[in-house]
């Protein structure tokens, strides 16, 4: 026990002291917020708006596209459709035509738009829908109905969701806000498993390739060894977190400062004002210690599930190299779950969700999006105790592994091999 | 007394025995040199004899004791492919090295310091191990094997990596470890250090032990009865009994027919030349490896 100790001090300690722990522990969160949030600040800041020439030799003034956020219309009726055309689609990104035409009613078929590149599915979708919104009023205007009164008599509703517990009491629910937690969860799972499993494989292969592992396991059991690393790497993670949860705090601590918290709603349209207002007050609404708390659980279980394994795939090679045929074959549930998560997302309580979440080469990934959702106390223990089962047997089997590939040198091991190894004694 | 004991132990890889119901005596307080051609089983051996694999079958005892889990921490161990953390500091890591061996972060200290003082590496022990020479990291590994005075020290061709001078060094820290106490058993394929150091040999071929003794008396069993002669004058009548091997002016090498009559050489010499020297010459250690490997 006393070794064991030792061993995890060590480990953990050099880990600790690598500048690249430090710089992955800044680097991460930034690179995680760049993930999420570049994408739409760019969509959102995006300055080039779509350019579009019209040339419009209808007869009906009424109909007149207005520029938006998006698209810019620049009408050119005075022009030539055939002279101008060329020039026009190298100025301008599109040239939109609407021939002379008799009625409003051919206006929907006859509009043509010429380009040199093709034009994007969204660009056209939104000219498509201004048109539509467009000839819709003057089609109402023209049966004498006052547009206006058909808009205040529209209806968007809202359903309020509540999730009912056992003793019978309503927690509000929010659809939106377990999607965006269920897949960010999974997301991080997967990340993590990956990131320290990885970590676990290389110092493996690193006491190989320096030939200090012969040293070590004559003073301690190979299990002993395999297993320190194991839990040092996990304590690296748990310390990473923390220092993550405390930057974040410090960080909201900072934007308070500087930013104003409060969104100005009326710049939103009064919709998207309630449905964001909605999601937060349900954040808030969910358990985020109890989420807090499983995510701890799942990310150490199946961190321990295929940690060992990266393991044994690190005793049983000389370099990274060689690890790559064996990482692909065991990483598969996990890219198999991640994939699946937005299935289980619009599904959490189906079959395929439930037997997922209760494999455990799966269950990490898939219980944390399930979990927002809700689950039944009865499954997330069966899941767990599974889990438990699971990473108990995969240290078994990787122990046996562990114990003999770390003493192979410059062989290269195929499954035939490994599967032997299984049977060796002692 | 013998300080391991090993009685036929069988350890089987992929059905090929590696050892195949070997059984060897290691007395206290000498240096066992552990012998054989590769793959003849003595890396296996080594770690069966460390704990690190445990044998099919056999049975073995530490000091007259069934062998058991702590008995590893009276046994230092420098294997043949040996390294060390290239990012840890020198000092750090003996450290930790000592203390899985059981000793308390105080004993361990003081031990470095004496070690370092003694072989003068004090200055390195701040020092990052890829900071070091592929000789001065050599030097650690065998002081943070030798660090924590276990009762049997087990060196897996400990001269590789060392210049003449260094190698020197640690033959001469090997022999003080001995008269200290300590047992040793030695693992090399260099046979002039095995002349040098040990006491005892046994050698290995195919997982069997297939010669085990003192080094004189194996030598005295493998001899052929030659003698070596120097002399003043020249020889003149042909010698009885022994057949002329090399003769030059003042010196001659003679080989029995028989041993009965070996008794018989310096008499037969003398009455013709004046003797300067007189020897048996014994075969060497690799003579008889060569030979024995080759008779199986």
């Amino acid at each position: 026990m006393n070794k064991l100790f030792l061993i995890i001090k060590r480990e953990y300690l050099s880990r600790l002291r690598k500048k690249s722990f430090i710089i992955m522990t800044l680097l991460t969160p930034l690179f995680m917020i760049g993930v999420f949030v570049v994408p739409i600040l760019l969509a959102s800041t995006s300055e080039d708006k779509t350019t579009i020439a019209i040339i419009d030799n209808n007869k009906f003034n009424e109909f007149r596209l207005t520029s938006n956020l998006n698209l810019e219309y620049t009408y050119l009726n005075e022009l030539n459709l055939e002279q101008h055309k060329t020039t026009l689609i190298e100025t301008y990104d599109f040239l939109l035509h609407i021939p002379e035409i008799d009625s409003i009613q051919q206006i929907e078929s006859s509009i043509e738009i010429y380009s040199i590149n093709q034009m994007s599915l969204s660009t056209k979708q939104n000219i498509e829908n201004q048109i539509d919104k467009k000839l819709t009023n003057m089609y109402l205007l023209q049966s004498g109905i006052n547009p206006d009164q058909i808009k205040k008599s529209q209806s968007k509703s809202r359903i309020k969701t509540y999730v009912v517990d056992e003793q019978g009491e309503n927690t509000k629910g929010n659809s939106e806000a377990s999607f965006g937690i269920g897949l960010v969860g999974g997301f991080l799972i997967y990340i993590f498993i990956f990131m320290y499993g990885t970590m676990v494989m290389r110092s493996v292969i690193e006491e190989k390739t320096n030939r200090i592992v012969e040293i070590i396991i004559s003073s301690v059991k190979p299990f002993e060894l395999m297993l320190g690393k194991i839990i040092s790497v996990a304590l690296v993670g748990l310390s990473q977190f923390a220092m993550w949860i405390i930057l974040g705090f410090v960080f909201l601590l900072i934007a308070n400062g500087f930013i104003p918290l409060d969104i100005d709603v009326t710049n939103l349209n009064t919709n998207e004002a309630v449905l964001s207002s909605e999601i937060g007050s349900s954040l808030i609404a969910l358990p985020i210690k109890s989420l807090i708390f499983v995510f701890l659980v799942y990310f150490l279980g199946g961190y321990l599930l295929y940690g060992s394994l990266f393991a044994a795939i690190g005793s049983a090679s000389d370099q990274e190299t060689d690890s790559q045929q064996f990482i692909i074959p065991i990483t598969m549930p996990l890219i198999v779950s991640f994939v699946l998560v937005q299935v289980v997302i619009d599904n959490p309580h189906g079959a395929l969700a439930y037997w997922l979440s209760m494999i455990p080469f799966t269950s990490p990934i898939i219980m944390i999006a399930r979990i927002p959702f809700g689950v039944p106390i009865h499954e997330l223990l069966l899941s767990i105790s599974l889990l438990i089962g699971g990473f108990l047997l995969t240290t078994w089997l990787a122990a046996k592994i562990y114990r003999v590939g770390i003493l192979m040198y410059g062989k290269k091991i195929s499954y035939k091999e490994l599967l032997k190894w299984l049977k060796y004694k002692d | 007394m013998n300080i391991i004991e090993i009685n036929h132990v069988i350890k089987e890889f992929e059905n090929k025995k590696a050892l195949d119901s070997i059984s060897l005596n290691v007395s206290e307080g000498r240096i066992f040199g552990l012998l054989g051609p590769n793959g003849a089983g003595k890396t296996t051996l080594i770690r069966i004899i460390n704990q690190i694999t445990a044998p099919d079958k056999g049975d073995i005892l530490f000091c007259g004791e069934r062998f058991k889990r702590q008995h590893i921490q009276n046994i230092g161990y420098l294997p043949e492919e040996r390294g060390l953390y290239k990012s840890m500091k020198v000092g750090e890591q003996c450290l930790y090295l000592a203390q899985l061996k059981g000793l308390s972060k105080n004993e361990a200290k003081q031990k470095i310091y004496h070690w370092f003082k003694k072989l003068d590496m004090l200055d390195w022990l701040n020092k990052k191990v890829e900071e070091l020479s592929k000789g001065m990291a050599q030097k650690v590994q065998f002081v943070s094997t030798v660090l924590h005075q276990p009762k049997l020290i087990i060196l897996d061709e400990p001269f590789t990596g060392f210049d003449p001078i260094n190698s020197e060094i640690i033959k001469n820290e090997i022999i003080l470890l001995k008269k200290s106490g300590s047992t040793i058993i030695l693992s090399t394929h260099r046979m002039e250090s095995v002349e040098e150091l040990c006491d005892d040999i046994a050698l290995i071929n195919s997982g069997k032990c297939i010669l085990e003794g003192s080094v004189n008396e194996i030598k005295n069993n493998f001899k052929e009865h030659i003698f070596e002669v120097k002399f003043e004058g020249t020889l003149q009548n042909e010698i009885q009994h022994f057949d002329t091997l090399v003769i030059e002016s003042g010196y001659g090498i003679f080989k029995a027919k028989n041993k009965e009559n070996t008794h018989t050489l310096l008499k037969q010499v003398v009455e013709q030349v004046n003797v300067t020297s007189f020897n048996e010459k014994l075969p060497t250690i690799n003579d008889v490896f060569i030979q024995s490997v080759n008779n199986e």
